[in-house]
């Protein structure tokens, strides 16, 4: 049964966590994602669905229970903002590299360094370009509301163990703090032993009972093996590429202008076209869903439409270099962003889409 | 005189390699201890018949090839954190028998962290603490272990305490933890020491998985080639050296 409720967004990933019935939970503690292991311990599951939840002596630490719990076939998830998910760049890699699902929540706040702890976007560059050594790249999606907080819990699990690779939710402060009214999606239990033989048999670790062994590992000293493994990755990358682009377009039919912006920004990107729209303005708002795989394909279809695209961003200007890469150079591309934990209104988004239409005309 | 088709009979065998064991020629250097531990590991889970539900940690190190010789399942960890991937299998899956093994820089540099805590939770894993006092795939350079006055590629002149520290005891300090319910340090350069040690690593896989907390043993090793000693030499000159400040025997065992 599924069941409306007011959350937060972070208590909302705990509670999605438990119903798309995850494993493990390994996290530790940080500003402002810390209610998503808080309301995790409250509810127990382990006392349910059986699923573990624990606390680890760092990000360090969380990152790689998440690769143990990987290894053996489970859903396993951690979570956690800009500095620690820096901390977890070796593991991703190493996830990446050993083809292992997982979900990482990353509700990013303002850095560089410790920065500050309100809502940032910062962490694009680090999320989409792979956020560690080597050539990979992790599945991010971006929620720009609570309710995609819990559906893309599901998503990025779903999506984790399609491609065997792991997947991040980006998120910022804002989704993370802010309470909306979310329906919850009916539970979905946990893989039995013999469900998960079946799915993940053929490579998990989980003793070698009537067959060969399996080793989870990202080692390779023979160069020529190495490089066909690394082409066989980024035949990988592009099916996900090809298969899993996900975007809303919200009045862009006979747009002039696009402002393009995800999480956050597009939730005000979104009040800004309706304030340019009552002034006569063709604004529409394009929000990727799917930072990586990045919506090029249909952003470039619009370009011939278009006078120029506006970007959002809580930050100094990360994705307009993949707009700019979708669109070539024939538009004008502007960037608006506030950074370091400041929040831009729509007026401000209103006035900087001014300035670009300006230039254009 | 027995023929040859008399001393082949089965219950003429004394000694036969244990199914675990793989066929793979082992890369280590001669005189290495890493070969023996295998071969003790790999006797330990066909003694105890757990082929079937035991997992190893791989660290980084020259031990980073040892999915290779033994026939389980096998995950290769980063560098020093196998005691976070054990943790990570083992909570998800109490049926197993999971073991992480390490070196002294994988576990007492890079990883002090994680074996710490994982120990300090009572993790129910068994920690296989290769100890040589030196890093042996890297080249020969400084280890926690490295004892004072020892010569190495990052201490040519010797390890002196004030610009190196001393030379680190990962031993007595898990010892302390709550968590660890075994706590031994072996070696393998005699063969009444092999015996000693596979009888150690039994007990430790066999209170991990009764639930007992964290078994952690430690195995002081030789590395001839970072030593720069034959092999021979290299045994002498750890039961001279290396057992003095490391010496042999149970610090726990609850």
């Amino acid at each position: 049964m599924s069941e409306l409720r007011l959350m937060k967004g972070n208590e909302v990933v705990a509670e999605a966590a438990i119903r798309c019935g995850c494993d493990a939970y390994f996290g530790y503690p940080i500003t402002p994602q810390s209610e998503v292991m808080e309301t995790l311990m409250e509810l127990r599951p382990w006392e349910t669905t059986g699923m573990v939840a624990l606390q680890a002596e760092s990000e360090i630490a969380s990152i790689n229970m998440v690769y143990g719990a990987a290894s053996a076939g489970k859903r396993a998830m951690t979570s956690s903002s800009s500095p620690g998910v820096s901390l977890m760049a070796e593991g991703l890699s190493y996830l990446a590299g050993a083809e292992l699902p997982c979900l990482v929540v990353n509700v990013s706040r303002g850095g560089p360094g410790l920065g500050t702890i309100q809502p940032s976007q910062a962490d694009y560059f680090m999320a989409t370009k792979g956020g560690g050594h080597g050539d990979f790249h992790l599945i991010v999606l971006a929620p720009s509301s609570v309710q995609e907080m819990h559906d893309f819990v599901f998503l990025a699990f779903d999506l984790a163990f399609k491609y065997r690779n792991p997947a991040m939710i980006l998120a910022d402060g804002v989704i993370g703090q802010m309470m909306e009214k979310v329906e919850l999606h009916s539970p979905r239990p946990r893989c039995t032993d013999e469900e998960l033989q079946k799915a993940v048999g053929s490579w998990a670790v989980t003793g070698k009972r009537h067959r060969s062994r399996n080793i989870i590992t990202s080692v390779e000293l023979d160069p020529a093996i190495h490089e066909k493994f690394n082409q066989k990755l980024q035949a990988k990358y592009a099916e996900i590429q090809e298969k899993e682009v996900r975007y809303e377009e919200l009045l862009c039919d006979d747009a002039e202008y696009l402002i393009a912006a995800y999480g956050i920004s597009a939730r005000i990107g979104q009040k800004a076209v309706e304030l340019l729209r009552a002034e006569g303005v063709k604004a529409g708002l394009f929000r990727p869903i799917t930072l990586y795989p990045f919506p090029s394909k249909p952003m470039a279809a619009r370009a011939g439409q278009l006078k120029g695209i506006l970007c959002v961003e809580l930050s100094a200007g990360q994705m307009i270099e993949d707009v700019r890469l979708a669109v070539g150079n024939c538009l004008p591309t502007a960037h608006f962003g506030r950074n370091g934990g400041i929040i831009h209104s729509p007026n401000e988004v209103v006035a900087a889409l001014k300035k670009l239409k300006a230039n254009c005309e | 005189m027995m023929n040859t088709e008399e001393i082949i009979k089965p219950e003429n065998l004394v000694y036969a390699k244990s199914k675990t064991l793989t066929d793979a020629p082992m890369h280590y250097c001669p005189g290495c201890s890493h070969g023996t531990v295998h071969k003790i590991l790999a006797e330990v889970i066909d003694d105890l018949g757990i082929q079937d539900k035991a997992v190893g940690i791989a660290p980084v190190g020259c031990a980073v090839m040892l999915y290779s010789y033994l026939d389980i399942d096998w995950v290769e960890a980063a560098h020093g954190r196998a005691p976070a991937v054990a943790t990570g299998i083992k909570r998800t899956n109490p049926n197993l028998h999971v073991f992480a093994y390490q070196g002294d820089g994988d576990l007492a540099a890079i990883g002090t962290a994680e074996i710490v805590h994982a120990c300090n939770r009572g993790e129910n894993i068994t920690i296989i603490f290769i100890n040589n006092g030196i890093y042996g795939m890297t080249g020969g350079q400084m280890a926690p272990t490295t004892l004072l006055g020892m010569k190495t590629a990052t201490t040519p002149q010797g390890r002196q305490a004030d610009l190196n520290g001393y030379p680190f005891k990962a031993l007595e300090l898990m010892a302390q933890l709550p968590g660890v319910s075994y706590a031994t340090r072996q070696a393998v350069h005699t063969p009444g020491a092999v015996r000693q040690a596979k009888r150690a690593l039994k007990k430790a896989v066999e209170k991990a998985y009764a639930g007992k907390g964290t078994s952690f043993v430690e195995v002081v090793a030789t590395c001839s080639s970072g030593w720069k000693l034959s092999p021979t030499e290299a045994n002498r000159w750890m039961a001279e050296n290396m057992l003095p400040f490391y010496p042999l025997g149970d610090l726990k065992d609850e």
